[in-house]
């Protein structure tokens, strides 16, 4: 378990709810939630949620720290907003989500290998290095995510889609080597890195 | 005179992206209607839905603060818009956060002020769409029609992040009406009662959860089908990819003959307003839009 970690279960002791409204973006907005379920009704992957919003939200207000952070379900968020538009009590769901999810990653306690996870990591990666996504690099190394062996397999499972893209000039090979990125990638590693440590500050504050 | 606009067009546009095609029927339709776009200099990703593992809050905000901040400086007075449902959604979503919290907004202004930028946080950020519906109209976008789209069926796939949360003024998020609205001011026939139109692609989850993606696909597509659509279109670029490239994937999984084409609602208006199949990025699709390619060549 990290020290961040470790310090927020001392900090906050019983009061799950709290650490989620201090802490997780838009958290303040779980006590609102008044458990219709039309969320969770909602959702397009609604069947493989170990846990679906609403019952997400009366685990944070029961305490079920460990069963929430570590859960999988948050990653099985689309971000297709359904869910946002027809909440009664209008919460930011999806938002609250992703904050879940950032949050057990941030903590060190997200479930290792789920594959949403390691594919968002992947992709903020990939925008922070040159502060524009390279498709090209995202498609490898989402392919070869979960080891060589396996990576080789999953590419040629995906080579005619690859092919295909090329040959319609949606997929670019220049991007192998250097590819799109921003002019002032001074100043955009310079924003980023002011912008996490500001976070960081806030969140250890918090713990501490 | 031109309409002048501030133009946000995203990672997935640029050369040799998967929404290149895109981009290029866009500038051909703002071409016939006196649309000028003039791009925000130097703008960077917007971290789309997906970046919210590494990137926590400020971080992300940051991003799309940069690109309103330097739309504020170098394209002064200008609507921003973007032709990308998620670069729009969010952009959007950044100024409203930074709007209802001063005390992001004072952190996004530090962070901002590391790469010599401000933000005012003023400008109103649309998706084009909005644009042709709202600045141009329905009836000028019908006047530049010079080949009609006669004898196509088309479904009008409006997907999620060009519909919700903020969706279209005047639509609703259950069943939004301006595609098919599009399609018959281009002389085409809209699919009715298409029932899947709102529903989710799985997103960027096709990337991570390629087989609970597919599954909604795969609905999306058969949907169509049984509307008898000849096509889908959409005004969304993960959407078109979505939909589009993994039919051979669905077919071997699920037994179907899935084979449609999958265009940009700027792709059928190229078309219509007489570009070339090129101009109108036709070149662009992986299923060939047969009909399409045979009123370009007219």
């Amino acid at each position: 378990m990290s020290n961040a970690n470790t310090g927020m279960v001392e900090k906050y002791r019983n009061n799950f709810l709290k650490e989620v409204e201090e802490n997780v973006e838009e958290g303040d907005w779980v006590k609102m939630c008044m458990q219709c379920g039309v969320c969770s009704g909602s959702c397009p992957l609604g069947p493989h949620w170990d846990h679906p919003p609403q019952e997400l939200f009366m685990m944070i207000r029961a305490g079920k720290r460990d069963e929430v952070l570590q859960s999988t379900s948050m990653w099985m968020c689309t971000s297709c907003y359904n869910c946002i538009v027809r909440c009664p009590r209008e919460l930011p769901i999806t938002h609250i989500m992703h904050g879940l999810a950032h949050y057990a990653t941030r903590l060190g306690i997200a479930p290792k290998n789920q594959p949403t996870m390691k594919f968002a990591n992947l992709f903020w990666k990939n925008l922070a290095k040159n502060g524009r996504v390279n498709e090209l690099w995202l498609g490898v190394n989402l392919y070869f995510m979960d080891g060589i062996v396996n990576g080789i397999k999953v590419a040629m499972g995906m080579a005619g889609i690859g092919l295909g893209m090329l040959k319609a000039g949606r997929l670019s090979l220049k991007e192998l080597i250097g590819g799109h990125t921003v002019k002032d990638k001074k100043g955009f590693n310079a924003m980023i890195k002011k912008a996490m440590e500001l976070e960081a500050a806030r969140i250890d504050n918090a713990s501490k | 005179m031109a309409k002048e606009y501030s133009f946000y067009p995203g990672c997935s546009s640029q050369e040799g992206a998967s929404s290149s095609n895109y981009l290029k029927s866009v500038e051909s339709m703002c071409d016939v209607l006196d649309v000028k776009l003039n791009v925000i200099p130097d703008w960077n990703c917007c971290s789309a839905s997906i970046g919210y593992c590494g990137g926590g809050e400020l971080p992300r905000l940051a991003l799309s603060a940069r690109n309103i901040a330097l739309s504020e400086q170098h394209n002064a007075g200008q609507d921003i818009v973007a032709t990308c449902a998620a670069c729009w959604l969010a952009t959007k979503e950044t100024q409203e956060r930074l709007d209802d919290d001063a005390g992001l907004m004072a952190e996004t202004n530090i962070a901002l002020a590391e790469a010599g930028l401000k933000l005012e946080n003023k400008s109103k950020i649309r998706h084009m769409v909005e644009v042709l519906i709202e600045d141009i109209g329905y009836e000028e976008m019908g006047k530049h029609v010079v080949k009609p789209l006669e004898g196509i069926k088309i479904a009008g796939y409006v997907g999620c992040q060009t519909n919700r949360p903020f969706g279209i003024e005047g639509e609703s998020f259950e069943n939004p009406k301006y595609l098919d609205k599009f399609i018959e001011t281009l002389g085409a026939e809209p699919v009715e009662k298409y029932d899947k139109k709102v529903s989710c692609c799985g997103g960027a989850l096709a990337f991570s959860e390629p087989e609970k993606s597919q599954a909604l696909i795969k609905d999306i597509i058969e949907a169509a089908y049984d509307g008898g659509a000849d096509m889908i279109v959409t005004p969304c670029p993960v959407c078109q990819m979505n939909v589009e490239v993994y039919q051979d994937k669905i077919n071997a999984k699920f037994g179907t003959k899935f084979n449609i084409p999958v265009t940009y609602y700027s792709t059928l208006m190229s078309v219509a307003y007489g570009k070339t199949g090129k101009q109108s990025g036709l070149d662009g699709q992986i299923i060939r839009a047969k009909q399409l390619e045979v009123i370009a060549g007219k």
